[in-house]
């Protein structure tokens, strides 16, 4: 009872904007917002929220890898694929009864996972770091978006499921909860809103608890100062390699989720503009904060999508833009600056009162 | 068939490998070497070079000063580039490397928009001629030969040249460099302009041969990032032998297996040799020496 409840001492903490009264007072009215959204609203708004939340758990990958660990992964959008089409492939092979979907689901991330514990362990204890890391994990995504494209043919198969190429799959089974009587099928509204929501909030936190133990603060040891942390007795290479695995199955439950949300994946989404939109999220947001990370995705996308609605073919090119400028004038990312403002500005407002 | 038209054939195959190899990878490692900085944009320069050598040949000029016209233009935007934005990430390796993929989304992007999804051609000059049973292009042993020369004219260039011993200079300890009086920040955006400007050079060399479209720096760049990593930071102790060794297991898993498993082999390669040699092979070599 006593560990379980240190455990939420932790959600606060060094690595982390965002503490006391305050901050949390704010996250359980956004909590309450987010949980009473879909009452007044329609169903094709709520699945379009679903979109941009499932975006929010590759973003929080590169946000611990990229951020916190500071290796630049560029292959993030490998794990997102791999993991949808595994989800892809199983559910076709085994349908949604029984609930396989779920373990689908898991297995998929499972999947993604593994290959990221195989491509890890060459990469960290060949003691690649820097741009050498971005390279290798670029070249992966790029390699296996070439794989899966020239993959039409009916020979490209497996099991029931075609792997059709550059279309890609699609019309796969929906998450479906084994329910007595009628089992419970989430298509891309309400019932799938809730689903992601929970799955979000429980990540949230939990990447929260865990920047603030004593892993989170070996691995931004790391990032700081190798060497450093090496001296004071930590095997980095372990460290690492565990990010970077919790990093590719955060990016794979974006992509099983992805698979889920739309009923289709393909090959693009480990293109090289599908590699660079996390990138530039996460950048905006703030890298080395897990909150400004999240508000920053939700606010590039639904930008982006606006962008889209009004000057498609305009909306990458402003993205572009909107990457240099945050690279060259903030680098810590715009909304991590503002909440640091903000945070500074309460302190002083405090200790004025005090 | 016998045994010469074989070796004929994989000699061939080997030489075209090589060629795209060294070519499409001399400019990053150019830049890389120089200031440890991954220019993600260099595809995008590549296209560059494609696009103005297409444009300057459909306006009337021969090949050969459409391709100079492309390496120009790109040295040139190259650097604009390298005043605008990577002069201020010198001491930011890895956010160069995200603003330069900024910069790539925006090239991509921007061409797309202007010059649209697709941009006339440009006829593979020279024919081909015949061994035994196959017909090879002769055009593909030009490239060959541009591939080699490009090589020896980077090594004059940087050892016969001032410009060289300044650069050699800056390379090795910037700081001592600079005390000596070398304008670093010179070197810097010319040695920028000389990497930008060697992926036009690949780019205007390959326009004859290949469909141009606005995402076509991405067949290079894998390629292109393959043969820096293994290579290291050393153009001729790197990127040459790294070439070689790519084009030999490219060539050979390209006519086993298909193009998909020659690139597949590179990616395996890769892997491989940076579990074994992480500073590549130029860091092997050096090493060695020391």
């Amino acid at each position: 009872m006593n560990g379980f409840l240190s455990l939420f001492r932790r959600l606060e903490g060094p690595q982390t904007v965002g503490r006391g009264p305050a901050f949390w007072g704010l996250f359980a009215l956004v909590l309450a917002v987010a949980l009473a959204y879909p009452l007044f609203s329609d169903g094709y708004t709520v699945g379009n929220t679903v979109y941009f939340f499932v975006w929010v758990f590759i973003a929080l990958s590169l946000c611990l890898i990229w951020g916190y660990g500071g290796s630049l992964s560029f292959g993030q959008t490998a794990f997102f694929g791999i993991a949808g089409y595994g989800y892809g492939i199983l559910t076709i092979n085994f349908g949604s009864a029984y609930g396989f979907t779920l373990v689908a689901l898991v297995a998929a991330v499972a999947i993604a996972a593994l290959f990221a514990v195989l491509l890890g362990y060459f990469m960290f204890f060949g003691r690649i770091a820097g741009v050498f890391l971005g390279i290798v994990t670029l070249a992966v995504t790029l390699m296996l978006e070439r794989f899966m494209a020239q993959t039409a043919g009916p020979e490209w198969h497996i099991g029931a499921a075609r792997l059709n190429g550059f279309n890609g799959m699609s019309a796969m089974p929906p998450l479906t909860i084994p329910w007595p009587g009628e089992p419970i099928v989430l298509f891309a509204d309400v019932g799938l809103y809730y689903l992601v929501l929970g799955l979000l909030v429980f990540v949230y936190l939990a990447l929260r608890i865990l920047m603030n133990s004593s892993f989170g603060n070996i691995i931004v040891a790391i990032r700081e100062n190798p060497e450093r942390a090496e001296m004071l007795g930590y095997d980095i290479r372990k460290y690492q390699l565990i990010t970077f695995v919790i990093g590719a199955a955060l990016a794979g439950l974006s992509g099983v989720l992805y698979t889920v949300w739309g009923q289709y994946i393909t090959p693009s989404s480990m293109g090289m503009t599908a590699a660079a939109l996390p990138l530039i999220w996460v950048a905006v947001g703030g890298r080395s904060d897990l909150t400004s990370t999240v508000i920053g995705t939700l606010v590039v996308l639904a930008a982006f999508q606006a962008l889209t609605i009004y000057g498609s073919q305009y909306a990458l090119v402003f993205m572009g833009v909107l990457l240099v400028l945050t690279v060259l004038i903030a680098p810590n990312g715009l909304v991590l600056g503002v909440m640091n403002w903000l945070g500074r500005l309460a302190s002083r407002l405090t200790q004025r009162a005090g | 068939m016998d045994i010469a038209t074989h070796v004929f054939s994989a000699l061939y195959q080997f030489g075209d490998a090589f060629a795209f190899l060294v070519l499409s990878a001399c400019g990053l490692a150019v830049i890389f070497g120089m200031m440890g900085v991954i220019n993600l944009a260099h595809g995008e320069f590549i296209m560059c070079g494609a696009y103005v050598t297409a444009a300057t040949v459909h306006a009337g000029l021969p090949l050969p000063l459409g391709i100079l016209a492309g390496t120009l233009v790109s040295a040139l935007v190259g650097v604009v580039v390298e005043l605008a934005v990577i002069r201020h990430l010198y001491d930011r390796p890895l956010d160069t490397i995200v603003a330069t993929w900024g910069l790539s989304l925006i090239a991509t992007q921007g061409t797309l928009i202007m010059v649209g999804s697709t941009m006339a051609g440009v006829g593979t000059p020279f024919g081909s001629f015949q061994v035994g049973d196959y017909s090879y292009s002769i055009y593909r042993i030009v490239l060959f030969c541009a591939a080699l020369g490009v090589l020896a004219a980077l090594y004059a260039l940087f050892n016969w040249t001032r410009f060289g011993v300044l650069a050699r200079a800056t390379i090795q300890v910037p700081h001592m460099a600079a005390a000596l009086g070398v304008d670093t920040r010179l070197i810097y955006s010319l040695t920028f302009a000389c990497g930008a400007g060697l992926a036009g050079l690949a780019g205007g060399l390959y326009a004859p041969t290949m469909t141009l479209v606005p995402t076509m720096g991405a067949t290079f760049i894998m390629e292109a990032f393959v043969t820096v990593v293994i290579g290291g930071a050393d153009v001729f102790l790197g990127t040459a032998p790294a070439g070689g060794v790519l084009a030999v297991v490219k060539s050979v898993m390209t006519s086993w297996q298909g193009q998909l498993f020659g690139q597949i082999g590179l990616l395996v390669a890769v892997i491989i040799v940076v579990r074994v040699l992480p500073k590549g092979i130029s860091g092997f070599v050096l090493r060695e020496r020391t």
